[in-house]
Parts: C-alpha cells; structure tokens; sequence
C-alpha cells in the first residue's frame, strides 16, 4: 500500500508550529505535527505543587542543584535546557554561547515569561532610520492584522497607552499593579520615563473556554486551566478535536527529501520511541522547530542538487543570528523591610517600561530596550534565601530575623534590548561532531558588538538611577544573563517556576566597574532568531515575505527564523503573527494549486 | 490524598481543558483544596541513611541552633531538616563526603577543647564553637574548614526550614492560592510610598 502523503507536515510544536496547526485545521486542511520531544500531559504540570510534595524540594534529583550549575527550572513545564543529553551543539572558539532547546509538545511556549509586544512600526524598518541592519519586506501594516487575531485568540493583559515604541493592542484587563510596581512607577516618572501595566499572555476574563487568571504566579510550570498561553492546550488540543491534526510525537526530523524539481516529498526522521529511521511523504511542510533547529535541518538537507542545503541558494541559512541583549541590575530597598504581607503572587510581571527614548538621536547606541520589573513576595524555594545568609552570615534568631527583614525586598530591574545583526553571529554545521542519532549538529559563532555593549552601559546607569530614587542597596550584579540572579519578572524564588532565574551560568562580565558592562552571554535570553530570514530578494534571503523559500516553493518556515531584526520586544508575539499569516498564505496557495 | 488521586484529579481537569471545556472558579478551589490536603509532613522517625546515628543526632543538634524555635515557634529541628538534609545527601557522592568530613571536623574541634564530641558538649561550648566557624572573617589554616562545613549546613538547613510546610507559615508567604481577581495591595503600597518617599 501507498504510502499516505500528507497535505501539510509541520515540523516543531512550539508558538510558530502550534499556531499554523491551529488555523489550518480551522481551515479544514489536515496536518501531521511532528515533535521531536514527548506528549505533554496536564496532569505532568507541577502547578500549585509545594515545594515539600516533592521529595526533592527543587534542589533537583540527587541534589544536583547544590553540586553542578543549577537549571533553575525544576517545576517549570520545560523538558529541556541549555544541555540535553545525547544531543549536542558546540561552540567556536572565542565564541560564548548557549542554546535552549525544549522538547515537549508545546515546546518553550508552555514555559515561557509570556512578555506579548508587538513590534513598533518603526522596527519594521530599521535600515531606513538609522543605516545599520537591513529592513523587513513587510510592514507593521501587513502584521497588524494578525497581531489583532493573536491577542483576540489568545488573550494579552495590558492597557491602551499611545507610545510609538509599544503599540496598542487588544488587551484584557491587567491585574493591579504590586507594591513594588508602584514604586518603581513612581520613580521612573521623576526620571522622566512611563512605566505600564504589563502585557502579558494571560486571560482575565472568560475567553474561548477559557477559564480566567487565578493569579498563582506559576505561569513558567504550565497552567492547568490553560489561563495563559501556550500552543499546547490553546491550540494544540483544541486544534485535535477538529479530527485533522495527526501528532507524531517522539519524532526527531533528520532531514527533508526533496525530488528532482526541487519540491520537498517527505521528512525523513527518527522515531526516538525504537530508534528506527522513518520518513513521511508531503505535499507541503513547513519547518517551525526553532530558529536554528530550522536552520539545522536546512543545512542537513544536501543533496547534489542543493550542496549548500536545501533553500539555500543564497548562503544564507544560518546566518544574521541574533539573540536579545539582556541585563538586569537589582536593589534590596530597606523601605519595604516590615511592609504588610500580601499575595504578590499575580502573573508574573505587572509593569514594563516600554522604550521611551525611541525619538532621541543623541545616545551612543542604536535602537532601544525596554524594562522588565519583578519582586514582591515569591514562594520560598531552595536557595531563595542563600544570598542573604552569606551576607548576613551567623546562625540562629539573628539570622532568621535577617531573612525575615530582607524576604520580599528585593527590587530588580531585567533590560531586553535590540541587537544588530552581524557577520560574526551564525550557526552552521560542525563538520566533525554529530547527535546520537549521527544527525550533524551546529556550531555556533557569536559576537557582541559596541551597539549592545553600549546600551547594556546605557541601562546599568539606567536602573541604578531608578533603583537609588527610593533608596535601594544596589546588589552585586552577576550571572549568565547579565545582572544579578534576581527576577525580572515578579519571581522572587529560583522555585516559582519562571524560566527567568537559571543561575550558576558562567558570567559574562564580573562588574560593573570592568571595561565590559554585565551583558548576557549569546543564546541566554533565549530569543534566538534571523537564521533564515525573508526578504525580496532571493541572492540575500532564503525567504520570500510570505516565509515561503524563495527555491523551493512547498517549503514554508514558521518560527523565529525569518525575523530580519530583533527588535526588543520579546519575540514570540511576532512568531505567533506571522505564522498566522504563513498558514493563511499557505492555505490560499494550497486552494489555488499552487503548492 | 494519594499521589493516585491527585493525579486523577489533575487528568480530569486536564480532559476538561482538552475537550474545550471552560473550569469554573469552583472548580480550581477544588483542585487547590485537594492539591493542599496532598501536603506531605516531616519524617516523624527519620531512619538515617547517609549518616551513622551519632553523625545524625550531631546534624539535628547543628540544624536546631540554625533555626531554632522562636517564642515557641517551631524551628529546624521540628521542620524536618535533619532528615531532609540526609536523604538528598545520601544521593550525591559530594554531598556525602562533605557531611561525613564536616561532622568529623567538629568532633576533632570539640576534642581539641577538652569535650568528648560535639553533641554531647555543653550548649555554650557549642555556640561558641559555632560563633567562629559561622563567620568568614575567621577564616585560618586550623578553622577554614570548619567555616566551609558550616556555610554548607547552614544553607541546607535555612533551605530545609523555609522549603518545609513549618517554614513557609513562618514566613508569611501568602500565594499559592486560586483568586478571583488581583485587587490593589492598597495597605502595602501606603507602607511603602510613605516609607520610601516617591
């Protein structure tokens, strides 16, 4: 018997794979979903666990978390990390870089911070404005659209503001701001600088069967009653009752088949479940395994028609790689030391200062940042009191009375900022290391230029500024990503479940006062994107505007790859946007006979 | 409640969420109530598994000056430390050899001043043992390792107390709980606005 072939493969499930699943199967076209990672399953969330229900307490199993650098994500709904065993990357020489990679169904999105910004209309077109980069082929016109749909479908917190730099959107009702919030609200407005309620994909009212926000602060462990937005249960599951989405999880893609025109034919891949080598046949695919897993698979697909790899006809996969510039700076405020207890739990963040200084042509850095805040009183955890013991040092009633002054006084600051694409940051294949599987694997390349060096300078005096207005002890600034382990987004715990806390990462930059300002290491923000990118024009870019390959018309990429910049706002509201738009563009051209 | 039962609840809930159905308010009380009686108490009768009994009864001594009960509030001792501290050791090959050669050194210490171990000490020649090697500023060829062992059990047991369910009450940590909505911290914010003068 024929093998089936298969009206559209997408390959990955996270916020691109999950959203082009959903508006398909709406659209009544069949998909295989492939992930690389297991099923999830709700009743696997650790969300409302406390620490004590788990034997461990977070401190990981075997108390590796005492005795080898910490994940930091021991409740959250990840399955994955930095490292994963079995399947490694590597990294070039003079090259500092570390690369996430969730496999789950649902991938990073089920734990993830869940910042929603759509990008400025000015991000769209950065060359134009200030000569560095390159421009996208599509405007905030084209997006807006599908911006709308995106928060309409999967609900954002926020409020209408009218600045440039953070457009509107279509917001649910943010939760009041925290104690700390108002501080730091305030303290901003002497400097000049708006600061507004968070948005965030979290629904406060009833929305498509969705339950609203309970306010547990658990968003990073996945939430049992899908009140925030993950492709899993707000798209996957309910894109499954249509009867026409197939997923074939375990299922690791090798490389993609294509026939003498150029057309992909099948996924050739590994199922991990026996470890045999399989293959599906298609009609169409479109790859959303994460940038430069996307990349990796493009590269992996030579052939001696395509030497370079498949829809690379420009030599561009893998290139223009870019991550977000991050780093934070925290303050113990001695001010809220005897504050009145309360449930500061929330959803994670409920104040950001979008980037105020978007007309000002007098910094020494191009393009912006915005700030992310956290605090409050987070749920104690392994090592949520470690730092103020060292400091406070002793033992008994005056060390316990240390660590009731200081719980909840924390204040910190977390900077997300633009990086401009450059030539010293791309992934390729290492020609001498492959997988378990023998599948080759990257290498990563990654530079830093003046521009972000510049701006994490621009933020540090920024948030020290801020953080001093109301008489916070600035704390020493540390960690992989590039300031002090405390939150930016309203955890106060390394157990709380939010991915934003992974210390014991090597640090970047040891201070402030050296010549390098404390910038996050390539990868650890985890806002990889840019490695094939769109584009007009096919001997620069592997995509067309619609993320179709310019060379191989079946084949369609919906993650973080096609981004031409990355702006500072977190990227995956524009993966979910313009997936939307592939699958409909996909969809069109599927009825037209196109593809 | 069992891990079972839990767990059953957690897949109803999850099928709910699967078949697009909507979780009411009541509902997720439900799921905090059951979540919150699956609470797991400290080890009554610890059986030590890392360490030989007397290693374990110095442990729970070191644990209960650490944190000790305040104004009758229960401290380390009553929250379990001890035999957490045990069990997760009792996994790590590292964790293990700095516990059997921290406690070993304290012993040798206590020796040194004229006692028989350090459990069995007069409770002001164990403070004062500890007022040394609980400080960094001591740091000397003969105490350095006595300060390292005791930065480790320190923050194991500070960890142990404020992870355990005595810890948390202590605290004053207030989440983890379902809200119908998130209304202003309005007592907190006039505390904090006047405290700090923004």
């Amino acid at each position: 018997m024929a093998q089936a072939v298969h009206d559209v493969v997408v390959i990955g499930s996270g916020a691109g794979g999950g959203t082009v699943t959903k508006v398909l199967a709406d659209l009544g076209i069949s998909v295989l979903l492939m992930e690389a990672g297991p099923m999830l399953s709700m009743a696997d969330l650790k969300e409302h666990l406390w620490p004590y229900q788990v034997p461990h307490r977070g401190a990981g199993e075997r108390g590796q978390g005492y005795t080898t650098p910490r994940s930091g994500f021991t409740f959250s709904a990840t399955f994955g990390g930095n490292q994963i065993d079995g399947e490694p990357y590597t990294v070039a020489e003079g090259s500092d870089f570390s690369w996430f990679r969730s496999r789950i169904l649902g991938g990073r999105t089920n734990h993830y911070g869940r910042v929603t910004l759509r990008f400025a209309d000015y991000d769209f077109k950065p060359r134009s404005r200030d000569g560095l980069g390159f421009d996208w082929p599509i405007s905030y016109e084209d997006l807006a659209p599908y911006y709308d749909k995106a928060e309409r479908f999967i609900g954002v917190t926020g409020t209408a503001e009218g600045i440039r730099s953070a457009p509107d959107g279509i917001f649910q009702p943010p939760g009041a701001l925290k104690a700390h919030d108002v501080l730091v609200q305030r303290a901003c407005a002497r400097l000049g600088i708006r600061a507004v309620p968070a948005r965030q994909a979290v629904i406060t009212t009833p929305t498509n069967g969705r339950a609203p926000c309970h306010y547990c602060g658990q968003c990073g462990r996945g939430c049992m009653t899908a009140s925030n937005y993950a492709s899993s249960y707000v798209q996957i599951f309910p894109a499954m009752q249509t009867g026409r989405v197939q997923v074939l999880a375990n299922a690791m893609a090798r490389e993609l088949i294509a026939d003498d025109t150029g057309k992909v034919t099948a996924v050739s891949y590994v199922d991990k479940t026996t470890g045999t080598e399989q293959q599906v046949r298609c009609r169409t695919v479109v790859l959303a395994a994460s940038a430069c897993e996307s990349a990796r698979l493009l590269l992996n697909s030579r052939s001696s028609r395509n030497p370079r790899g498949l829809a690379n006809e420009s030599g561009t996969v893998g290139r223009y790689l870019m991550d977000t510039v991050g780093s934070s700076l925290s303050a113990q405020v001695p001010a809220l030391s005897g504050m009145p207890h309360y449930n500061s739990d929330g959803y994670g963040g409920h104040l950001y200062v979008p980037w105020w200084n978007w007309n000002n042509k007098g910094l020494n850095f191009p393009r912006g940042y915005h700030i992310e805040v956290g605090g409050g009183y987070g749920m104690p955890g392994i090592g949520s009191f470690t730092g103020i013991v060292n400091r406070a040092e002793g033992y008994g009633l005056t060390m316990k009375r240390a660590i009731r002054d200081a719980y909840g006084t924390s204040i910190g600051l977390a900077g997300r900022g633009e990086m401009i694409p450059n030539e010293r940051s791309f992934c390729e294949i290492d020609p001498n290391v492959v997988d378990r599987w023998g599948i080759p694997v990257l290498r990563f390349h990654w530079a830093w230029s003046d521009h972000e060096l510049n701006q994490v300078r621009h933020m540090q005096q920024t948030f020290r500024a801020i953080l001093e207005s109301f008489g916070g002890r600035i704390q020493p600034v540390g960690g992989g990503r590039g300031g002090q382990q405390a939150p930016p987004t309203g955890q106060a715990g390394p157990q709380t479940g939010q991915p934003s806390t992974p210390a014991g990462q090597p640090m970047t930059a040891p201070s402030v006062a050296s010549a390098r300002p404390p910038i996050s290491r390539g990868g650890a923000i985890i806002h990889e994107v840019g490695t094939v990118r769109m584009g007009s024009d096919r001997r620069t870019s592997p995509l067309n505007p619609f993320c179709q390959a310019h060379d191989v018309r079946n084949l369609f990429v919906a993650d973080g790859a096609p981004f031409v910049s990355n702006p500072d706002k977190n990227p995956t509201h524009t993966i979910i946007a313009l997936a939307w738009r592939t699958a409909e563009y996909l969809a069109e051209e599927m009825r037209k006979g196109h593809v | 409640m069992s891990d079972v039962s839990r767990r059953d609840v957690l897949r109803r809930l999850a099928l709910a969420v699967i078949a697009g159905g909507a979780l009411d308010r009541a509902s997720a009380q439900e799921v905090h109530h059951l979540v919150a009686q699956a609470q797991g108490g400290p080890d009554a009768r610890h059986v030590p598994r890392m360490l030989t009994d007397p290693e374990y009864r110095t442990l729970e001594r070191l644990t209960d000056l650490i944190v000790p009960v305040e104004n009758g509030a229960p401290g380390a001792l009553a929250a379990g430390a001890a035999a957490w501290i045990d069990t997760i050791s009792s996994e790590n090959d590292e964790l293990t050899r700095i516990y059997k050669q921290g406690l070993a050194w304290l012993d040798a210490a206590m020796k040194r001043r004229g006692a028989t171990d350090f459990v069995s000490a007069p409770p002001a020649e164990q403070t004062a043992l500890l007022d040394l090697i609980a400080y960094r500023r001591n740091a000397s060829a003969e105490l350095s390792p006595g300060i390292e062992f005791f930065t480790w059990v320190r923050r194991m047991t500070v960890d142990a107390f404020y992870t355990s369910e005595i810890g948390i009450r202590d605290i004053d940590y207030r989440g983890n709980s379902a809200m119908a909505s998130y209304p202003p911290p309005a007592e907190a914010i006039a505390y904090a606005l006047k405290r700090s003068g923004v």
